[in-house]
């Protein structure tokens, strides 16, 4: 297009123009219609929530609780986006033993809970979700397990997930954690592997599952838990790579640890690096 | 807020602390299961083949297959018998005659039944037994990792190998078969379900990309094949004519009449996928339905057919896996509602629901109180206990299909257990208030690797004892003692218009409001068969008002107040 200078003025395409619309969406609804997206592809083609009450039970009591606990807190209700994005993580994540709810109850509980119960300078600390899910794996190991094998180990599945979740983290800034944390991962695993004699394949094979999928796009990135900066939060993420690989050396060597790092030591290392991370980041930021 | 995060976290430690109140029926099942294996003369052990060293890293998962038992009463001296399968080149089958006196004599060498896992021919996983000729004696299919094999009967006492005049002589990867009568010409036609393709030879691989696809749903397993019993001997492949060549890694298959048309249908458990069901039209053809299986992809091991409820209809029980902190696949209690609603309903919750990495699993009614109660066998690979591979398989089972269809990228299995060392659960039926596990109580406490589960009246004492084949560890054999102030009945049919093994009758017992359906078994559960006498028990009920047969041709036999608390022999009319 001309105008009537002859100047040519650079109309930007469309792709250009969702992209530079999408950023001024507040970066907890493209997180939510994410993963909404995962959860309504793994119903729609794997049928993976076998009944729909698990998901009313884990999302109702995460919102219940949220409202409740935002209204003593602060005298409001808060926005509720965050307590819809736990709900479905968690509803994805456990796989409770015998079908039972509860699981759902005391995770979507704890869940949101965490948030106002463990805290250091008008912060959480953990990842709602992340806090759940290990708490309930090393509490209750024999009535809970988390996703393991689901969404069909299939490609095309993988990849769609994969290219929504990286546009989706690019938007919110956060797709250098995410990147950061991938290569780490397969860095650091190939070495192990290397290390103990192990096939390679074997090793780096957990990134492509669905649970890594919601831990690099859910979890490690939840913008109200990472640290501020972006080289930190680099450090961060290779960080938990790093102690992840510590947990998967210590169960290589056969250490008795507790079946949930085992299971999910993903989980687990950034249910342990995050909050202390963050902590010193709070404090660091204190006293500045 | 502090008060109720904290409260929750305590309630989450009491899920696995907490102690578990038993209920009180837990200790007054009204039966006990005494393991009686050595005073029956029972010495089976089961071996696990070896494959080609190409796999051997992990050899212990592939090989984890292969311990059998079916019940037959091969002699037709009126007492059942039991064959087990053995897995390795050179070990023999064992073909235990039921002498009488509460004894068991291994006859397979001198019946032709037991040197049958021999190189390049493979070696057994299974075997089901149906009168094929109709006879009157009861011959024996045996599966394998291999070819499969058929011998007929001959005397009663000896067995020859028909399977080339068969038309059977086929290279296949099996688990299970079963003998049903699919198209009602009076003659037992077979179903054979594949494992591993069919193009495989595990002693001379060509390739290590031998793995399924999926774990959830996985489509390249071997492809099952339907054989139709021509008559004079020989059989037909008529899969691809009759729709039902699935391949999604068979372990299972069971047949019975589920949606009532009178044609019996196919049920199979599948491994690494959904469970399916073929509808059968008319015996024309077998329509695949979803009928609700379809809601949670799992890992079925066993296709067991009971009425779990004395609604009068055949259920469907499917064991999967469950490890603490792993996997909850949970098994499957599937009530059958075909009929109204077109559809199986999933009731499994509690107990019943987790009873490991289950196997074999079969209903009978151990108290004789009129409603069945379900053994399940446990435990995958019992190695060394302080080593499990549940970590490793963890790094491949939820990965891209592309890392773990090849063998040879999978972790090293070593000398690891997988789900080891579980112990069977027996679950007491107590209708709407639940299924509870009793194992203990009634004296089951064996932690061997259990795959095969079979149950029969071996001593025509009015009870159903149960036989067990273990992974490459002994065969048990639990005598059931059930409260004897609990009668029963039972039946022997005998098929003259139908297939003469009355395999697939299903009989119905109606008495002072207790409505009950069993099904003369053709090969169900996993790698077994039961005896194809029909027991019922009925609890302090002294009197039966009428028993229904629906024999396989289509004809109904009505049995108005029969002997009870003996086993009665039924031949079906001719008209």
């Amino acid at each position: 297009m001309s105008d009537a200078t002859g100047l040519t003025s650079a109309e930007p395409n469309v792709i250009v123009r969702v992209w530079q619309r999408t950023s001024k969406i507040d970066p907890r609804y493209l997180i939510a219609f994410l993963i909404t997206l995962v959860l309504v592809t793994a119903q729609l083609r794997y049928h993976m929530l076998g009944s729909y009450d698990r998901l009313v039970v884990a999302l109702g009591v995460c919102l219940l609780t949220e409202t409740a606990f935002s209204l003593f807190d602060r005298g409001k209700v808060v926005n509720l986006l965050s307590a819809y994005i736990s709900g479905i993580s968690l509803t994805l994540l456990l796989k409770p033993q015998g079908g039972s709810l509860l699981p759902f109850v005391l995770g979507g509980f704890l869940a949101i809970s965490s948030k106002y119960v463990l805290r250091y300078r008008d912060n959480h600390l953990w990842n709602p979700t992340n806090f759940a899910v290990a708490a309930l794996l090393l509490l209750a190991p024999n009535h809970i397990s988390v996703l393991s094998h689901q969404f069909g180990n299939d490609l095309t599945t993988n990849v769609v997930i994969w290219i929504f979740g990286l546009i989706i983290a690019a938007r919110v800034g956060v797709l250098h954690i995410t990147l950061t944390y991938v290569a780490s991962f397969l860095v650091l695993n190939a070495l192990r592997a290397a290390a103990l004699g192990q096939p390679v394949l074997a090793e780096i094979a957990p990134i492509t599952g669905p649970m890594y999928q919601l831990f690099v796009f859910f979890m490690i990135t939840d913008p109200r838990t990472i640290v501020r900066g972006r080289r930190r939060q680099i450090m961060v993420a290779i960080l938990i790579a790093v102690m992840e690989t510590l947990i998967r050396l210590a169960s290589d060597k056969g250490w008795q640890l507790p079946t949930g790092f085992n299971a999910a030591p993903a989980f687990f290392a950034l249910a342990l690096v995050g909050p202390v991370a963050k902590w010193i980041d709070l404090r660091r930021a204190a006293y500045k | 807020m502090a008060i109720p995060f904290v409260a929750a976290i305590l309630l989450a430690m009491r899920l696995d602390h907490g102690a578990a109140r038993a209920p009180s029926d837990a200790a007054h099942p009204g039966f006990t299961l005494r393991d009686e294996t050595s005073a029956a003369g029972i010495r089976f052990v089961h071996h696990r083949p070896s494959f080609d060293p190409k796999i051997a890293a992990i050899e212990p998962h592939v090989a984890a297959l292969g311990a059998s038992v079916s019940v037959t009463d091969f002699d037709g001296d009126g007492r059942p018998d039991l064959y087990f399968t053995n897995s390795r080149f050179g070990a023999p089958n064992a073909l235990y005659h039921n002498r009488g006196d509460g004894t068991f004599e291994d006859v397979a060498t001198s019946a032709g039944l037991a040197d049958l896992n021999r190189p390049g021919e493979g070696v057994s996983m299974g075997a089901v037994w149906g009168d094929f000729d109709n006879d009157g004696r009861e011959d024996l299919l045996v599966y394998r990792y291999g070819y499969m094999g058929l011998y007929k009967n001959v005397d009663g006492r000896h067995f020859v190998d028909v399977t080339a005049q068969a038309g059977l002589h086929r290279w296949m990867n099996s688990n299970g078969a079963i003998w049903l009568d699919y198209d009602r010409d009076g003659l037992l036609d077979l179903y054979v379900t594949a494992y591993f393709r069919s193009d495989i030879d595990l002693w001379h691989l060509t390739t290590t990309k031998i793995m399924h696809n999926s774990f959830e749903y996985a489509t390249n397993g071997g492809k099952n094949i339907l054989f139709h019993n021509l008559g004079g001997g020989k059989f037909e492949d008529v899969t691809d004519k009759m729709g039902v060549g699935s391949t999604r890694w068979t372990l299972a298959a069971a047949a019975a009449d589920f949606n009532g048309d009178g044609w019996p249908d196919i049920y199979l458990a599948n491994d690494y996928g959904p469970e399916e069901l073929y509808l059968n039209q008319g015996g024309r053809r077998f329509v695949l339905t979803t009928a609700g299986l379809e809601s949670e992809s799992k890992s079925g091991m066993s296709a067991t057919i009971g009425d779990a409820f004395n609604r009068g209809r055949l259920d469907a029980f499917v064991t999967n896996i469950s490890a603490r902190g792993y996997l909850f696949q949970n098994n499957n209690l599937r009530l059958n509602q075909m009929s109204e609603a077109g559809r199986f309903r999933n009731v499994a919750e509690g107990a019943v629901a987790d009873a490991g990495w289950a196997w074999g699993a079969q209903f009978g009614d151990f108290n004789n109180d009129g409603a069945n109660e379900l053994f399940v066998a446990n435990g995958f690979i019992s190695a060394d206990s302080s080593k499990s591979y549940w970590y490793a398989m963890s790094k491949i089972a939820g990965a891209n299909a592309r890392f773990f269809e090849d063998a040879s990228t999978w972790p090293a299995f070593g000398n690891s257990s997988l789900s080891g060392y579980e112990r069977s659960r027996v679950y007491l039926n107590r209708g709407v208030a639940g299924w509870i596990d009793v194992a203990a109580s009634v004296g089951v406490n064996d932690l061997y690797d259990g795959r095969g589960v079979a149950v029969a009246d071996l001593w025509n004492h009015g009870a159903q004892d149960v036989i067990v084949a273990d992974q490459n560890q002994p065969a048990l054999l639990y005598r059931d003692y059930p409260d004897s102030s609990n009668h029963w009945i039972g039946l022997s049919l005998v098929g003259t218009r139908s297939n003469r093994s009355a395999i697939g009758a299903e009989v119905v017992l109606e008495t002072g409001g207790l409505t009950q359906r069993r099904i003369v078994d053709g090969g169900s559960g996993f790698a077994s068969q039961n005896d194809r006498r029909i027991h019922f028990g009925l609890g302090n009920r002294e009197w039966v008002d009428r028993i229904v047969i629906h024999w396989p041709s289509g004809t109904q036999q009505v049995l108005q107040h029969p002997a009870i608390d003996r086993i009665t022999t039924v031949t079906e009319p001719e008209r």
